[in-house]
């Protein structure tokens, strides 16, 4: 499924005498399957701009359409458009609430009007995708899991609604970096076996320039860069002005640069950055 | 309407008279206000009441949208006192459909109710307009203070009113934070029956539950950590004191309030 924003601004309190600007003139579009992350400083617009993409809240000006359909109209189509985009919101785990593990993950489904059936059979899915044995946590509290596990059933929560497009508001906060690293391979393998367009949203360099298609700069309500990572990561002053980085081996590679060692910059892979500066201490 | 909306109780910064009252005086003052109103018995005795309140209103400098933005919160409950005033009390009819009527007297009656409420909530949100909460729950400590001796426990239960008045907020942005995940996984909190809605709210209630003993655990560490143990012995940062502008108050307090049952005495409309 693909996603346009279009011409998008919102305004907090509009009218009233404290009113804010947290997005003006937003405009992108990310092809189906694409796995895009959006990056930018605290404030910077992106949580207002995720709840644009699923309808949580409507837009001032301008349109989001998901293939096409505007997803803010009253239409069915509309409904349905909603449905297949998916958020996952930040420290996920705080909107478990069911008795067990798999009434928590049939609630979406639920609410879309599936029969039981359907729903178990959808959450069971979800479950699995998730890495959760379904077989041995469906019957257990969410409450008595672990921070990881709690965490990967509330996004099998969402992924039972079997979206066609994820977003994930920093799905790794909070986590060690074993559990970091866990989350985004899942987030890899379940973009490959349900094909799903991804929206990441992510302070971590590293993970948008080697995951991403695309990386979506957010300053201050703006679009300010929209490109591969190759092309956003090389603009590494312009990024450093707007309080953000480039992934660390290319900012190593910068320092050495400045320090007048003979390196390219745009490596953002450390085994890959570690033979270019061994090249060119030869 | 979001749920941050409500203005009801919040603080309003300032630095009139008002605010810098000691929050004892205006504790003082608001309960003689609000009796006042129970006092009076006339139209002209909440003319008189009114004016004062504006008064007041303009020299704290909170502007009057301001405040009337709390009143929507409880107009439900304004209109609904009018409402059965209107139609409930007994009188000669000077209307009727079926078995309603309104009564000369029920329309006397359910004004003088709505001027009331209006005013009581007027009269308490100005308090917590021009008050910020911890000085207000000081001031009511003090005032508390000497019933200490017969065992209520004043200290704890201001400070139990602080940490409420301090959590009301971040409960209300975690509220919200809960009810937009609920909703991006379908949940509706807004159609169906009674008994649907109240169902509906479940999925967001147990996990307010969960963050608020949440909330409620890491506060009791770090109040421990701090060395935190109850009243005795405890001194304050910002001791209090009554200065010209208290003395002021209160002889205008007291003037006010005799002015009130004066009028209520007066043979007027």
């Amino acid at each position: 499924m693909q996603i346009e924003v279009r011409e998008l601004g919102y305004t907090y309190s509009e009218g009233l005498p404290f009113a804010t600007t947290a997005l003006e003139d937003v405009n992108f579009t990310i092809p189906g399957g694409e796995f895009a992350a959006i990056i930018g400083h605290t404030g910077s617009g992106k949580s207002t701009l995720l709840m644009h993409l699923n309808g949580l809240m409507k837009p001032t000006k301008g349109c989001v359409l998901a293939d096409g359909i505007d997803i803010n109209e009253k239409t069915k189509e509309a409904r349905e458009a909603r449905r297949k985009i998916g958020l996952v919101f930040q420290y996920p785990e705080y909107q478990l609430f069911e008795e067990t593990v798999l009434k928590d993950v049939c609630f979406a489904p639920k609410n879309y009007g599936f029969t039981p059936e359907e729903c178990e059979e959808k959450a069971i899915a979800a479950l699995k995708l998730v890495g959760i044995d379904p077989d041995a946590k469906r019957d257990v509290s969410p409450f008595e899991l672990s921070g990881g596990e709690k965490r990967r059933v509330a996004i099998a929560g969402v992924l039972a609604m079997e979206p066609q497009v994820l977003i994930l508001d920093e799905p790794t906060a909070g986590l060690d970096p074993k559990g970091h690293r866990d989350i985004l391979n899942m987030v890899e393998q379940i973009r490959r076996d349900r094909n799903l367009t991804i929206l990441l949203v992510s302070h971590n360099m590293d993970d948008a320039a080697r995951m991403a298609d695309r990386v979506l700069v957010l300053d201050k309500g703006h679009l300010a860069m929209n490109g591969t990572p190759r092309e956003v990561f090389s603009h590494h002053k312009e990024l450093h002005e707007i309080g953000l980085s480039a992934p660390s081996s290319s900012e190593l590679l910068y320092l050495l640069k400045e320090k007048g060692l003979n390196v390219r910059t745009d490596i953002f892979d450390e085994d890959e950055a570690a033979r270019e500066i061994v090249n060119a201490l030869k | 309407m979001a749920i941050k909306d409500i203005t009801l109780g919040q603080y309003y910064p300032g630095d009139s008279v008002v605010h810098k009252l000691d929050p004892r005086t205006k504790l003082i003052g608001t309960i003689l206000f609000l009796v006042s109103l129970f006092v009076v018995k006339n139209f002209t005795g909440f003319l008189f009441c009114g004016i004062c309140l504006a008064i007041l209103v303009k020299i704290s400098g909170v502007p009057f949208k301001y405040m009337a933005r709390g009143l929507k919160a409880v107009m439900f409950l304004i209109v609904f006192t009018a409402v059965i005033n209107l139609f409930m009390t007994p009188g000669d009819p000077i209307w009727r459909f079926g078995i309603l009527k309104i009564a000369r007297e029920g329309i006397y009656r359910a004004c003088f109710m709505a001027i009331r409420l209006v005013m009581l909530i007027f009269g308490s949100s100005l308090l917590t307009l021009t008050t910020k909460p911890v000085a207000l729950t000081d001031g009511m400590e003090r005032l508390l203070s000497p019933l200490s001796k017969i065992g209520l426990p004043s200290h704890e239960l201001a400070m139990m009113m602080t940490i409420a008045l301090r959590f009301i907020p971040t409960l209300l942005d975690e509220t919200d934070k809960i009810m937009k995940a609920q909703t991006a996984r379908g949940a509706d909190f807004e159609s169906g029956n009674l008994l649907q809605r109240a169902k509906g709210l479940i999925p967001l209630l147990v996990p307010l539950f969960v963050s608020a003993f949440r909330i409620a655990a890491d506060l009791a560490m770090a109040m421990e950590a701090r060395c935190y143990r109850g009243g005795d012995g405890r001194t304050r940062m910002n001791g209090m004191a009554f200065h010209n502008c208290d003395r002021i108050a209160a002889l205008i307090l007291v003037l006010y309030f005799a002015a009130v049952i004066a009028i209520g005495k007066l043979p007027v409309f």
